[in-house]
């Protein structure tokens, strides 16, 4: 188990307050001009060395994100955007950081516009996130106030706005392009890339655009140094990271670990263990909704890092973690992750505006026996014809949890769905069922 | 995509207050000149809440005149995010998440203490007018599942006869605390804290 000085967001469980003074108490802001001081090469020559990868889910390392950015600014501005619209199924990390961490966010935020030269920084919160958004704004307000952003933000010289943007209710716009397209004013529907937000993003200027824990942790790293950060974790996988555990376990929770722990001492130290015990463990989601199951056996040995992830046909997303036990049934939980994904479509693609709703009327049918043998089949198809065909990585999200579901769960399903529409033609069975036909009227 | 239909008896004027029109100035101030369609999203808002809840089309096109934007760029907003309410709702707005996470943890019996307390279908007005109800996706409080969301405020760890309290309590008019209704702090595990604990005694 990581040392408890190791833990970079001491806060997160709101014991001591999120206010400026708490938050001073903490570390936050008690050198910003010194790191700021000491230049922009050696802010992220530090971060690349610290190995950190983004932790919005793509694992994109975030130093050479940075060093995408021009090395000087032209007749355009730069932007520096904060992405906080952590919707996927199972991630509710970035909330405890808006509402007890705001400081670290907002130094994060000075030091990375610092380092990309923005002069303006958006931060995205989903609009749910209402009341949690008025405490991040409280805490903007202190740092104005403070004169710790601002003009001349901590006495480095450097200028620096934070403004708050909502969003309202749009997963897409979690994907970095849909949400410059949000903050434009417009539908939250992706852009092609390239072009790169790096150089053309928000208003058609450079953009770099960031998670919230992402940014969050790097006054820390700077502090601590970069050699501190990548001594935790493993190789290529550096760092601690929140993980969400949520599901059927007997204490959900949100800890901040190292990365690479062990799946199972994450269920069993920090969340209390599986309801109803180990052996009562059917499948594990590891980093939130689209990221393909885990079956249990290969929970045992399962540690939670990026590259072993991969190697297990999954990843770690935003590592959310849902443990999904024997009582539950397994097809009707991905049906369910599958209505998401068809509500959720933006509708740009067709492949995926069409093909989530497949997708979900499928496994709807095959949760209640009512699919056809060779549909199993159909289905896998269906997945394959999204993935890859989308502008953006929504076509994967969709499709990856139903192959992960089809990987290692195909026998059950071809057991429930085991009749033949040659043979059983007396039976009344909807086959290409319209989808306002299903239980819910306007889906 | 999520099928969106605006209400059809819709009012026929719509204006800003004053209190809106500060705010609505205040909000385009934060993006650049020549942006202020940025502005929109934050203006649906408060034509919203100025609205009871929803917004009108009428509305919607005072918000293109006032940013200087066509009034179809404005309505492809309002029926794209799915947090504007093109219909009347209740005053108090009571939203179940019942996505995977909350629903193996029994978000559908939330659901049903809904149906019994407000109204049989979802965004239809309880008996006395005060409340409305719909099922929609991850709130994103999945450790604290199940949850509902009553207009901004998160209620988390519930069951059946919580919720029924809470909805009782709602309907004759009163507020509640939001936040857990197990007793835990925030997103700790419950009884199991491993972690930070210097700070938890301090």
């Amino acid at each position: 188990m990581l040392k408890d000085k190791d833990r970079i967001f001491q806060n997160l469980y709101n014991d001591n307050g999120s206010d400026v003074v708490s938050s001073k108490k903490r570390g936050d802001w008690t050198n910003t001009k010194n790191l700021i001081d000491k230049g922009r090469d050696w802010i992220i020559t530090e971060v690349k060395a610290s190995e950190l990868r983004g932790r919005g889910g793509a694992g994109f390392p975030t130093g050479l994100k940075w060093s995408f950015a021009p090395k000087e600014v032209g007749l355009r501005p730069h932007y520096l955007v904060i992405n906080g619209d952590e919707s996927e199924p199972g991630t509710c990390k970035d909330r405890d950081i808006l509402r007890f961490e705001p400081h670290k966010l907002i130094e994060g935020c000075l030091i990375a516009a610092y380092a990309v030269q923005a002069h303006v920084c958006y931060i995205y919160i989903r609009g749910e996130y209402f009341v949690d958004g008025e405490k991040l704004q409280a805490a903007i307000d202190e740092a104005y106030e403070k004169n710790l952003i601002g003009k001349n933000a901590s006495g480095s010289g450097w200028d620096l706005d934070i403004y708050i943007h909502y969003g309202a209710g749009a997963y897409i716009c979690g994907e970095e392009t849909a949400l410059l397209e949000s903050i434009e004013g417009k539908k939250g529907q992706p852009r092609l890339k390239p072009p790169f937000p790096a150089l053309i993003g928000l208003y058609g200027c450079p953009t770099i655009i960031n998670n919230v824990e992402t940014i969050a942790v790097i006054p820390t790293i700077l502090r601590r140094g970069g050699k501190w950060f990548a001594s935790l974790g493993k190789a290529k996988n550096t760092g601690t990271k929140i993980f969400c555990i949520s599901g059927n376990v007997n204490n959900p929770c949100n800890v901040e670990e190292e990365m690479s722990i062990p799946l199972k001492e994450l269920i069993e130290v920090h969340a209390g263990g599986v309801i109803g015990g180990w052996d009562n463990l059917q499948a594990v989601i590891p980093g939130g909704s689209s990221m393909p199951l885990i079956p249990q056996k290969t929970c045992e040995t399962l540690t939670m890092d990026f590259d072993s992830l991969v190697v297990e046909k999954s990843g770690l997303g935003t590592a959310g973690i849902v443990v999904i036990n024997k009582d539950q049934d397994i097809i009707k939980c991905m049906a369910r992750i599958a209505r998401f994904y068809k509500h959720e479509s933006c509708g740009q693609c067709t492949p995926c505006r069409e093909g989530t709703g497949w997708m979900w009327r499928m496994l709807e049918r095959m949760a209640k026996g009512e699919a056809s043998r060779d549909e199993v089949e159909m289905l896998e198809d269906v997945t394959t014809q999204i993935a890859g065909h989308t502008i953006c990585a929504f076509g994967e999200g969709s499709s990856w949890p139903v192959q992960g579901l089809l990987r290692h769960f195909k026998k059950e399903i071809e057991q429930r769905n085991n009749f033949n529409p040659t043979f059983d033609k007396g039976k009344n069975i909807p086959y290409l069922v319209d989808q306002h036909l299903l239980n819910k009227k306007d889906a | 995509m999520s099928l969106r239909r605006p209400s059809k008896e819709q009012p026929k004027n719509f204006e800003f207050n004053p209190d809106s029109l500060e705010a609505a100035k205040a909000i385009i101030a934060k993006y650049p000149k020549d942006k202020q369609q940025s502005a929109v999203m934050a203006l649906l808002y408060i034509a919203q809440k100025q609205n009871s809840n929803w917004i009108p089309l009428s509305a919607m096109k005072c918000i293109g005149k006032f940013l200087d934007m066509p009034y179809i760029k404005v309505y492809e907003v309002a029926t794209f995010y799915t947090m504007y309410n093109l219909a009347p709702v209740g005053k108090h707005f009571i939203q179940v998440c019942t996505t995977t996470p909350c629903m193996i943890r029994g978000a559908y019996k939330l659901v049903e203490a809904c149906k019994e307390k407000i109204s049989e279908n979802e965004n239809e007005l309880s008996k006395n007018q005060s409340c409305s109800w719909m099922e929609v996706e991850c709130l994103g409080a999945c450790v604290n599942a199940p949850m509902m969301q009553i207009n901004n405020d998160y209620y988390e760890d519930l069951d059946k006869e919580k919720t029924l309290k809470i909805l009782d309590k709602i309907l004759t008019g009163k507020t509640l605390k939001p936040g857990s209704y197990r007793g835990r702090i925030n997103n700790e595990p419950e009884n199991n804290r491993k972690t930070l604990m210097d700070l938890k005694n301090a």
